[in-house]
């Protein structure tokens, strides 16, 4: 942990330090904070790559990282960039922007998946006027609530 | 239309991108939030803070990896790995960084609860966390 905060100091003193004294900060954050920040060497590459495929159920977990530190911790892992995976490039999601989930904050997960809803892109299900761009509020009603 | 723009400006707004943020105002701008997200909210509580972090959600509670006393380190549930002190009583750089709070809300709101925390939550939460002493 020393050493971690020793690493910050430094980076904060001298900004034109290598890139990989910034890298090995943010691996020490992102990986670090719950286990240890295993050392690239003992799992393969292909294997790093599976495992920074869904970091969302990661072992039990949410490990959830943004775009820049999912970049780091892959070329820290040795993966090339981008990320060895089969998986599409990741497009914008509405139901996962800032917005988005700051305003259904009080809807539970399961109430997305519940059958009538079945997901978060299914605005109608609750905003009876979707269609026509109105998603006032006052207006929501979702399916299986008390009104 | 006309309502949601309001809406998310509030919300743009609430959760600043700086850096320069303190545990109170923090906690400032999740009340602000609250009192848009959540009617009934009035003022955060230390009290109810104190319940949420305790109360078991399902498998786990907060309490699961940061222990009842957040001035003393935590220890994670499944990894054993040691957690640096949550309470900024006895960790200067608890609630100091926007980004990195707003991410462990959502990984471990999203563990702990199957969902995100709610801005009433999260100001309650950081209620209590002040109201915690160095030593416990």
């Amino acid at each position: 942990m020393r050493a971690i905060r020793v690493v910050a100091i430094l980076a904060l003193a001298a900004p034109a330090l290598p890139v990989t004294t910034h890298a090995a900060d943010v691996y020490a954050e992102e990986c670090g904070a719950c286990h240890l920040a295993y050392p690239s060497r003992l799992l393969s590459a292909a294997d790093w790559g599976r495992i920074l495929d869904d970091v969302a159920h990661h072992y039990g977990v949410d490990a959830t990282l943004d775009e820049p530190a999912r970049q780091i911790v892959a070329q820290r892992l040795g993966l090339p960039l981008p990320a060895a995976s089969t998986a599409p490039a990741t497009l914008p999601r509405i139901t996962t922007s800032r917005w988005f989930v700051d305003e259904h904050d009080d809807v539970s997960v399961a109430t997305f998946r519940s059958a009538s809803v079945r997901s978060a892109a299914n605005c109608a299900a609750c905003h009876a006027g979707a269609a026509r761009g109105d998603f006032d509020e006052d207006d929501v009603r979702i399916p299986g609530a008390r009104p | 239309m006309s309502r949601l723009t309001p809406a998310l400006l509030t919300a743009a707004l609430a959760v600043p991108t700086a850096h320069a943020v303190t545990p109170e105002s923090l906690m400032d701008d999740y009340t602000k939030e609250a009192h848009h997200s959540t009617p009934t909210f009035n003022v955060p509580s230390a009290a109810l803070g104190q319940h949420f972090f305790e109360k078991k959600h399902g498998e786990w509670s907060c309490s699961s990896c940061h222990t009842t006393n957040p001035a003393a380190p935590g220890r994670h549930a499944v990894t054993g790995k040691a957690i640096a002190p949550l309470a900024p009583a006895a960790n200067p750089k608890s609630f100091r960084d926007t980004a990195r709070v707003e991410k462990w809300f959502r990984r471990n709101c999203n563990d702990t609860l199957d969902r995100p925390c709610t801005a009433a939550e999260k100001a309650d939460l950081i209620a209590y966390l002040l109201s915690v002493r160095k030593g416990g």
